[in-house]
C-alpha cells in the first residue's frame, strides 16, 4: 500500500490545517509539472501533497483600478490567452509563456514556478521587474511579500512549511510603462535559461525612463534584482551611453557557476546583452503605449 | 492509505477506476483502463507521446496525477477518430507518411487536434512551435508539419 497521501481541500483554511498537521514532507502542489518529476527521480520522497487547484481564488485572472491579481495556479496557457494582461504585461506572460511546451503550458503555474526556485526560473526576473508581490496565506492569516523575497537559493523558499502562495499582485501601471523578458538558451524552444533577463519601465512624454527595474535569472543562487542597472536607466533615454551603463550593471550583479549549459564568462557576458535588448524592448513598447 | 476511488468521462464514456496517489493519469489510462494507446516515452514531460486532452487543454497525461482526474473529460488517441471513420489528422499522417515507428505518433496526433480544435488556420512556424513538446525520432519532423498543415487546409476546405 501506498504511504503517500493526496488531498485537494476546497478551503484555505483546510489547506493550511493539513500543511500543518503534515506528518513528514508535505508538498504543495498546482499544476505539478515539477513536482511529479522530482517525485518520479526520486529526488523528492513526499509523504502528503496538497493540491491546491480547488481553493477559491487559485485559478484565473482580475483586474480592478489597473491592478491584476493572479491566482496562483493559473496556468501558463490561460496567462497567455489574456488579451488584458498580455497589453499591460507583456514581459510577464512572454516569460511564464517560454516555460516547457504546449503541454506543460497547460498545467505549469507562476506560483509552481517560484515556489520550485530554480536560479533558472523563467517567470521569476520577469515577476520581480515587474514589482510583483506574493500573497501569502498561513496559519496566522494573509501576509504580502515581494517576489523576489522567496526564493532563498536553490529549491529552498521563505515560506513556512505551512504556508502557501495564493494569488500574486501586478501594480497598476503609469501611462507609457512597459516590460519585456529575454532568456538565451542554445535552441529556440524547450530548454533551461543559460542567462535570462526582465526589464519594466516607465517613460515620461519625452521619452525620459522616470521609473525601472531590472531582475536577472540563472545567474546567481537566486533571482537577482539589479537596482544599479535600473538607476542607470533613470533619468535616460536609451542612448548608448545609459545602456552601457546597464550592460556594466548587470554584468556586476551575476555570481554564476559554471555547468553544460555556459560558463561563468559566458554567462556575465551574456546578462549584460540580455539586459541592454530587453531594456530597448521594454522601452519601445511603453513608447508605442502613450 | 486506502487507494482512490475516481470518475470521469473519458472519450466521452463515463469511466471509472482505483489509484495510488503517486499513480499518475498515463498510468491509470494504460494499466487501469487498457487504453494502451497513449504511451510513455520520457515520464518526465519533455517528449509528448503521452499527450492527452483534459477539460479542453493539452496536457502530458505523466505530469497529472490519475486522483486529480476526478470529474474531469478527458480525451486520449482512442477517442480521436469517428468510429471506424478516421479523423483528418490521422488519414493525413497515413497519407504523408509522417510516421515511421510509429511510437510517438498518439502523441502527435493528439497535440495536432488540440491545436486545429482552437486554430483551424495555423502557420508552419505555429504549427512547429506547437509541437515542439512532442519529440520524434524517426522522420525529422518535416512530413508531420506537412501532414498537419495539409489536415488544417482540407478541414477548412470542408467546412
Amino acid at each position: 500500500m501506498s504511504a503517500l497521501s493526496y488531498a485537494a481541500p476546497s478551503t484555505v483554511q483546510d489547506a493550511i490545517g493539513l500543511l500543518s498537521g503534515a506528518k513528514g514532507i508535505a508538498k504543495v502542489m498546482s499544476g505539478g509539472t515539477d513536482l511529479l518529476v522530482q517525485m518520479k527521480m526520486g529526488r523528492l520522497k513526499a509523504d502528503l501533497i496538497v493540491d491546491t487547484k480547488k481553493l477559491p481564488g487559485i485559478f484565473g485572472i482580475t483586474e480592478s483600478a489597473g491592478v491584476f491579481t493572479i491566482g496562483a495556479a493559473t496556468s501558463g496557457a490561460q496567462l497567455g490567452e489574456h488579451e488584458g494582461l498580455k497589453a499591460a504585461w507583456p514581459g510577464v506572460v512572454e516569460a511564464a509563456n517560454l516555460i516547457g511546451s504546449t503541454q506543460v503550458q497547460g498545467r505549469a503555474s507562476l506560483a509552481g514556478n517560484l515556489c520550485n526556485a530554480s536560479p533558472a526560473a523563467d517567470s521569476v526576473p520577469a515577476m520581480i521587474a515587474a514589482g510583483a508581490v506574493a500573497v501569502i496565506v498561513g496559519p496566522n492569516g494573509q501576509r504580502e511579500a515581494p517576489v523576489e523575497t522567496i526564493v532563498v537559493g536553490p529549491g529552498r523558499t521563505s515560506l513556512a512549511k505551512d504556508e502557501f502562495i495564493l494569488q500574486f499582485r501586478l501594480p497598476a501601471r503609469p501611462a507609457r510603462s512597459s516590460d519585456a523578458y529575454l532568456r538565451f538558451i542554445p535552441r529556440t524552444e524547450m530548454d533551461i535559461a543559460v542567462v535570462g533577463c526582465g526589464v519594466s519601465v516607465t517613460l515620461d512624454a519625452q521619452g525620459v525612463c522616470t521609473a525601472a527595474r531590472v531582475a536577472l535569472g540563472a545567474v546567481a543562487p537566486t533571482q537577482v534584482l539589479v537596482t544599479a542597472a535600473a538607476n542607470a536607466l533613470i533619468g535616460h533615454t536609451l542612448d548608448t551611453a545609459t545602456l552601457a551603463a546597464v550592460d556594466a550593471a548587470a554584468r556586476a550583479a551575476c555570481n554564476p557557476i559554471t555547468d553544460k549549459r555556459g560558463t561563468i564568462d559566458f554567462r556575465i557576458k551574456i546578462a549584460g546583452v540580455l539586459a541592454r535588448r530587453a531594456a530597448k524592448i521594454a522601452y519601445d513598447r511603453a513608447g508605442a503605449r502613450a | 492509505m486506502s487507494k482512490h476511488h475516481v470518475t470521469a468521462t473519458i472519450n466521452g464514456e463515463p469511466a471509472e477506476f482505483l489509484c495510488e496517489t503517486e499513480n499518475t493519469l498515463l498510468d491509470a489510462l494504460r494499466d487501469q483502463l487498457r487504453l494502451t494507446g497513449t504511451k510513455e516515452g520520457c515520464g518526465s514531460g519533455d517528449c509528448g507521446a503521452c499527450s492527452v486532452i483534459v477539460d479542453g487543454r493539452l496536457v502530458c497525461s505523466c505530469l497529472m496525477l490519475a486522483v486529480e482526474a476526478e470529474g474531469k473529460t478527458i480525451q486520449t488517441i482512442e477517442g480521436i477518430a469517428d468510429g471506424e471513420k478516421l479523423h483528418p489528422v490521422q488519414q493525413k499522417f497515413l497519407e504523408h507518411a509522417a510516421l515511421q515507428c510509429g511510437f510517438c505518433t498518439p502523441g502527435f496526433l493528439v497535440a495536432a487536434k488540440a491545436l486545429l480544435d482552437r486554430n483551424p488556420d495555423p502557420t508552419e512556424t505555429e504549427v512547429r512551435y506547437w509541437l515542439a513538446g512532442n519529440l520524434c525520432r524517426c522522420t525529422g519532423y518535416d512530413k508531420i508539419i506537412r501532414a498537419v498543415l495539409d489536415t488544417a487546409a482540407e478541414m477548412r476546405a470542408n467546412a
